[in-house]
């Protein structure tokens, strides 16, 4: 009874230095939790936030067109771009002034390159002016119209200029509309023409052949994770083991390996030719178009959809499909009735999985692919090693996060992220 | 009928099941159970019970011999074919069903139309007073609330024979004896045969009409649950049936339904003759606590008196217990209801016990 009486006492007194107390403990601890994973945040923060905002960024900026010819600019605001007519000799005098300083900042090309995007033949057009604005003087040399016009008949056309001025302006969306075979022409959006267009049709097809592979990785997949969850613990290992080999093995070996079966002249084709099931005048093209992207990417990516598979199958006790059958339920409706059911988290989880990597394939698509196979993320690519189009390259690649993302969220909302056991 | 076959209604006929091929984990079964009785498998785990409960419903296949069901050899019936009902340990209630979907599952599967099966899943549920539950998933009912269901669906379709799988053994101690209660009262109002499988040996002394004792692979003993208990045919029954007090010794008399053994310390004790048949040989008798008696006037005048010390009293509410030294051993137990005249030993009294010679088997040694 006495320490009943006193204690209520004790807690008044010290509940203030208790609740300091209280803090300044949670605070080290939070410190501390802090500090372990500190490398892995700054890890995180400097090689994969960073770039991904960078790639954003760029996907929109267009400083350059404003900072090389900022008096150019300046003097196309008074020019009617609905017009047909070319824009007064200001202009011109602007853009050669803008010009002489633009080479001697060097930016003259990288400038020349950035509006090659959107004008065909707009570096050659550059080049040529540049050898004689050069020597020009400003101030006495003009007129100037007329003698870039000789230059190079691309001054002349009012098309270049309305290109000048619809990217003038510090963003842009061209990159998104480019990225989506589109292009501002007077203002107006329109659909690029059909020689044109290749990056709708390549979003359609890593969509539409990423689903064909996910389906048939559940396909091959679904009978060896039940396989692995119902067989004695020994033999499971030791198929787990062949499942994760591939694993350890280079992507890049395991590519160049499907490279050397389904080749012209390779095993594959041989074998059949020798069996002679096939004429060695008409060997199966096993290779360089969307079969071999789709039959080598199967093989890659099905250990991520066995795995998730494999562990929601563990937990689905073998009482109920012994359940179903004892209440009449032959093997079939058994198995899809009851089990099948239970084992849709793991499907979604494989799925998902299997899809969002297949989505962003690289090196595989290159390998085997060929032209007809190749996916959005090889035009991505091409376009940063070959055209250097850094903005293209941003807008494809925000479009794919998005898409990705969109589609996570569809996830959670459908199956639920919390049903999704990947091991 | 030819001969060999008998008119149980299930019947396991020199039934052997080995998983490895090198051991039996059931040896030569036979049993005969006649429809509408209520035989519980009770056994260690381990013995083969669930073995033989898994033939029944065909998740195992025999190595040997036959199981017939009604007359017909089921062996290469498949399990959905054999219309048994079955009741598993975990419940096995389909998580991704409803209650009344997990019910109509059977009859779905048998192609009952939809107006006769909603008049069944409302039966199944009156009859485990669960019918307002039709609407919610198992995940959301409680442990006994889960069983109930799961009986209610191994009815549903009204199958001859059910079985059950350590049906409570998830279950607390108080829902437990409830729950014996329901399933036998089901069960016979039913009158269906049931097969119950448990380790819980009240369970199987309150529920059935016939127990069957598996150890090692056979059936030790079958017989109702007092006979079981009052007459064990072996020291293993004795011993795993209720409590069971053994002393070792070599029979010195022998005649008719009584003998004396002489105990290893040379005590010289009265017992019932069961596995032993003439004088020298070697046994192991069998006592229950509760027919230990310590105050010899209750005693018949010739019966051979024991000495005995008190080594630890027990107070356990309903009864007394009592620890005593006999015959050199300290774990002999001697059980007292506790009532108001009863007299309490001490720790380090001397007394002498004594008891009737047919409530003291000689068994097997």
């Amino acid at each position: 009874m006495s320490t009943n009486a006193t204690e209520p006492q004790l807690d008044e007194l010290n509940s203030g230095q208790i609740k300091r107390q209280l803090g300044r403990a949670l605070r080290r601890q939070k410190l501390r939790a802090l500090l372990l994973i500190a490398p892995l945040l700054i890890f995180i923060i400097v090689g994969f936030i960073n770039p991904i905002a960078s790639m954003l960024l760029r996907s929109v900026e267009n400083n350059i067109v404003q900072e090389t010819l900022p008096r150019t600019i300046e003097a196309l605001h008074d020019w009617d771009s609905d017009s047909d007519e070319l824009p007064p000799e200001e202009t011109f005098t602007a853009l050669a002034a803008d010009l002489q300083i633009a080479i001697e900042n060097r930016s003259a090309l990288t400038f020349a390159r950035r509006m090659n995007f959107e004008i065909a033949g707009f570096t050659t057009m550059i080049r040529r002016v540049q050898r004689e604005v050069r020597g020009w003087d400003v101030e006495a040399d003009g007129p100037f119209r007329e003698q870039m016009i000789d230059m190079h008949r691309g001054w002349g056309e009012v098309q270049t200029w309305r290109a000048i001025e619809a990217y003038s302006s510090p963003y842009t969306i061209g990159y998104y509309l480019a990225a989506v075979d589109m292009t501002m022409v007077n203002g107006e959006i329109e659909s690029m023409p059909d020689n044109q267009s290749l990056h709708i049709m390549l979003f359609w097809r890593t969509i539409w052949m990423s689903g064909l592979i996910c389906f048939l990785t559940l396909l091959l997949g679904y009978p060896i994770a039940y396989l692995l969850a119902n067989i004695k613990e020994r033999h499971a290992n030791l198929l787990l083991i062949l499942v994760l080999l591939p694993f350890w093995t280079s992507l890049l070996v395991r590519t160049s390996a499907w490279k050397v079966l389904l080749q012209e002249q390779g095993v594959i084709n041989q074998v059949l030719v020798a069996i002679g099931l096939v004429a060695d005048d008409a060997r199966l093209e096993l290779i360089n178009n969307k079969l071999g992207v789709i039959i080598a990417m199967t093989h890659i990516l099905l250990p991520f959809m066995i795995l998730p598979l494999y562990s929601v199958m563990k937990t689905i006790p073998p009482s109920y499909v012994r359940a179903a059958k004892s209440l009449g339920a032959n093997d079939w409706t058994a198995f899809w009735r009851v089990y099948f059911p239970q084992s849709v988290p793991g499907i979604g989880a494989g799925a998902i999985l299997v899809f969002i990597l297949a989505v962003g394939y690289y090196i595989t698509p290159e390998l085997v692919g060929g032209p007809s196979g190749m996916f959005i993320s090889n035009r991505i690519a091409h376009q940063w090693n070959v055209s250097g189009n850094w903005g293209l390259v941003g807008a494809l690649g925000t479009i794919m996060l998005l898409a990705v993302l969109v589609l996570y969220w569809l996830y959670d909302r459908i199956v639920g992220i919390d049903n999704v056991k990947l091991g | 009928m030819t001969s060999g076959k008998t008119d149980g209604f299930v019947v396991f006929d020199r039934v052997q099941k080995s998983y490895d091929g090198e051991t039996l984990v059931v040896k030569d079964l036979n049993l005969e159970i006649a429809r509408g009785e209520f035989l519980t498998m009770l056994g260690p785990s381990g013995s083969g019970k669930t073995t033989c409960l898994m033939m029944l419903a065909g998740f195992e296949t025999s190595t040997q011999g036959e199981i017939r069901l009604d007359g017909k050899a089921i062996n290469n019936i498949p399990p959905h074919k054999r219309g048994i009902g079955m009741v598993f340990q975990n419940y096995a209630l389909f998580p991704h069903m409803t209650i009344a979907e997990n019910l109509s599952f059977p009859l779905e599967v048998r192609n009952i139309g939809k107006s006769e099966r909603e008049g069944k899943i409302r039966r199944a549920l009156d009859m485990v007073q669960m019918s307002d539950f039709a609407g919610r998933r198992p995940a959301q009912l409680s442990g006994g609330q889960q069983q109930r269901i799961a009986l209610a669906r191994a009815l549903v379709f009204e199958p001859e024979l059910v079985l059950m799988d350590e049906p409570l053994g998830a279950l607390d101690k108080q829902l437990r004896e409830h729950m014996q209660f329901e399933i036998t009262k089901l069960a016979h109002s039913l009158g269906i045969t049931t097969v119950y499988v448990t380790h819980d040996q009240t369970e199987a002394l309150t529920m059935s009409d016939n127990v069957a004792v598996f150890n090692d692979g056979r059936i030790q003993q079958l017989a109702p649950p007092e006979e079981l208990y009052e007459r064990p045919a072996n020291s293993f029954v004795a011993q795993f049936i209720g409590e069971n007090n053994k002393l070792e010794g070599v029979v010195e008399t022998i005649d008719g339904d009584r003998c004396t053994v002489r105990l290893d310390d040379g005590t010289l004790i009265d017992a019932q003759p069961v596995n032993v048949t003439q004088a020298g040989e070697r046994t192991r008798v069998s006592i229950r606590p509760e027919r230990v008696e310590s105050n010899p006037e209750r005693l018949p005048e010739d019966a051979h008196l024991v000495e005995a010390e008190v080594l630890e009293f027990i107070y356990m509410g309903d009864t007394f217990r009592f620890r005593l030294r006999v015959g050199g051993k300290d774990d002999f137990v001697m059980k007292y209801r506790n009532a108001q005249d009863q007299q309490r030993l001490e720790a380090g009294q001397k007394i002498r016990i004594g008891w009737l010679p047919q409530d003291c088997r000689a068994l097997d040694a």
